[in-house]
């Protein structure tokens, strides 16, 4: 079922959440929709189910309007991040709801949904819980669960909310992995909402990454990771530095910064500033460097050097035995090289603290 | 120093409890159970001939009839209003969401007998609507509709009161994830939202009964008091006690704490089945 959503607009109290979404998914694909909080990818996710609707746009699936289809007529599959198990309902009959729901003409035999119950339980790898409520069961459990009631009505789309988000690390990748063949195995179109960058690349087949209302940007790992398409997406995949750089006939010019690494960019002359990664730069120890080293940190493996040029603080990151590490210590001047990085025209932007200090803050939970 | 102040500690923590706990038992015998007790002990004073007489006088019987007719009136009214209340106010964000939280509360702080003037001078023959309602040769002071319209008033929180927080605090998830299964407004309904509030549903309709069959001062302004008509049992009580007939009071006051007792054995044995 292929899913094409035209110009969606939606605003919340006079707030926009989505300002212009356009967007196909393929039929059979697996897509995550990656950003931080308040990108307007729940919103998004919740107007494909029919929970929520638009201001104005398309919603096509499969060429039918869907935004002229109740929730109930769409036939998909919703996963919370909370699971929203039915408390007074036993696990089989929990998967059982969306089956025993239907009207009399269409609803199975008793022994069809016992039947289909006790085979997706095998399915799900929790054939042994199917007379438990869910209050005796773990996040893990449950949400397994809640995929097995979602899978019961064979949706054509299966869409799920941060559905890890509420467990833990060992967990998480546990069920990541299983939602990858669960995905290959019904064949659905899947799309899930996360703000997790490992778990979105790992999982999607192609990640759309969402910030404040707008796509910025659709690819996979490498393509995001190399070429971000706009400052947003360089800060969300974790470029924390940015140098104003000057730009002449597509090289990259700046004090103290050997730019022979980067590649010539077709970007008009001017200002520009470049967004690096902290691994991605190399020191280059230099008694008259434009940088000084304030404070050197270790985690045993990797060296943390915190640089100032009198203007600008920022963190670098290399191995700690790198032969470039040594000598490296506070007090020293250091040039920089760097290894990649991306270049965008135009002097530095202020930066939307919301959307880089809150990812590390979540990366560090994993 | 420190190991006596250690010994000591816990030994005053163990006494604590048990002076607390004993001092709810004693409380509890003097406010709640002695006058019960001393209800019946009036009562049955004459001895079982003169309790069954009280009982059946058919003033007395009329009382109950009444009475337990208003309760069943009342009781499911306030249970469908109370629903609709919690949900709209859990679910929806619209104009006025506030307001109607507070005129919700309003019975709960209005004296009742208020509440009876109100409808007097509304309903009333020289009220506001009494002339229309004279016209129309309807008639709610004094009679039946007013008794009903008085309790309804007086008991209309309590329901909302008790499913409200509920709803609010489970969130709609689990009826969105009914919606995206297929369920239609009434499944979602009788099979998600009404499992779940279904303790606290009870537990107003068990306290609504008790305030309905009990209620006094509201319904003392619209009824009238006419014997044998429009006493309800409470009323019929006081009657009966400026009448000097104690004992028979007092075997009326027996019947009512008897419907009292006997809804909450009712709720103590839905939940123990829980």
């Amino acid at each position: 079922m292929s899913i094409v959503i035209e110009h969606m607009t939606k605003s919340f109290d006079g707030t926009s959440v989505l300002r212009g979404i356009d967007l196909t998914i393929e039929s059979g694909e697996l897509v995550a929709l990656l950003g931080p909080s308040g990108s307007g990818k729940t919103t998004l996710l919740k107007i494909i189910a029919g929970l929520d609707w638009p201001d104005a746009g398309g919603l096509r699936v499969h060429g039918a309007d869907w935004l002229h289809l109740a929730a109930q007529d769409r036939r998909i599959g919703f996963v919370f991040q909370h699971y929203a198990l039915f408390p007074h309902m036993t696990v089989r009959d929990n998967i059982a709801f969306g089956l025993t729901v239907r009207p009399r003409a269409e609803r199975p035999g008793k022994a069809v949904i016992a039947a289909k119950v006790n085979q997706l339980l095998e399915f799900l790898q929790i054939g042994h819980l199917g007379d438990r409520y869910p209050t005796q069961l773990s996040g893990g459990q449950r949400q397994r669960v809640a995929l097995g009631r979602a899978l019961a009505i064979e949706p054509t789309v299966l869409l799920l909310d941060e559905p890890f988000g509420a467990l833990d690390a060992a967990v998480r990748r546990d069920l990541r992995a299983w939602l990858r063949e669960v995905h290959d195995e019904t064949g659905s179109t899947t799309i899930f909402v996360t703000h997790d960058q490992e778990e979105a690349f790992e999982l999607a087949d192609r990640v759309v990454v969402m910030g404040e209302g707008r796509i910025e940007q659709i690819g996979n790992a490498d393509q995001i990771h190399d070429h971000p398409a706009s400052p947003f997406v360089a800060r969300f995949m974790g470029a924390t530095i940015e140098l104003p750089v000057m730009l002449n006939a597509g090289r990259t010019e700046a004090q103290g910064l050997d730019a022979s690494r980067l590649q010539r960019r077709a970007l008009p002359d001017g200002p520009g500033t470049l967004f690096l990664r902290p691994a991605d730069v190399t020191p280059l120890a230099d008694p008259s460097g434009r940088w000084q080293i304030v404070r050197r940190t270790s985690n045993g493996a990797l060296l943390r050097l915190e640089l100032t040029d009198g203007a600008q603080h920022f963190g670098i990151d290399l191995p700690r035995r790198a032969p470039e590490a040594q000598g490296l210590s506070p007090g020293a001047r250091v040039n920089l090289r760097p290894e990649a990085g991306t270049i965008f025209p135009g002097p530095r932007t202020s930066q939307p603290t919301a959307a880089t200090t809150e990812f590390p803050r979540k990366e560090k939970s994993l | 120093m420190s190991t006596l102040a250690l010994s000591h500690a816990p030994g005053q923590s163990r006494r604590m409890p048990q002076l607390l706990i004993g001092l709810a038992f004693v409380l509890t015998a003097i406010f709640v159970v002695a006058p019960l007790a001393f209800i019946f002990w009036r009562a049955f004073a004459g001895g079982w001939a003169v309790y069954l007489a009280n009982i059946t006088d058919p003033l007395v019987l009329h009382a109950i009839w009444l009475t337990t007719l208003v309760a069943v009136i009342v009781v499911p009214v306030n249970v469908a209003f109370g629903i609709a209340a919690a949900w709209a106010i859990a679910r929806f964000r619209f104009p006025g969401r506030k307001l109607l939280m507070v005129l919700i509360e309003i019975p709960f702080s209005i004296s009742p007998i208020i509440a009876g003037i109100c409808y007097l001078l509304l309903y009333g023959r020289q009220g506001l609507l009494g002339p229309w309602l004279a016209a129309h040769d309807l008639k709610i002071m004094f009679a039946l509709p007013g008794i009903l319209l008085v309790t309804m008033f007086v008991t209309a929180p309590f329901v909302a009161r008790e499913v409200l927080p509920l709803m609010q605090a489970q969130g709609s998830e689990q009826e969105q994830a009914a919606v995206t299964l297929g369920a239609r407004g009434w499944q979602v309904f009788s099979r998600v939202t009404l499992p779940n509030i279904r303790w606290a549903l009870l537990y107003g309709a068990v306290l609504c009964t008790a305030r309905a069959v009990g209620e006094f001062g509201g319904v003392s302004v619209v009824s009238g008091s006419i014997r044998g008509q429009t006493n309800t049992l409470p009323l019929q009580i006081e009657l009966m006690f400026n009448d000097l007939n104690t004992t028979g009071a007092f075997a009326a006051a027996s019947t009512l704490t008897v419907i009292a007792l006997v809804v909450l054995v009712i709720k103590a044995v839905l939940e123990s089945r829980r």
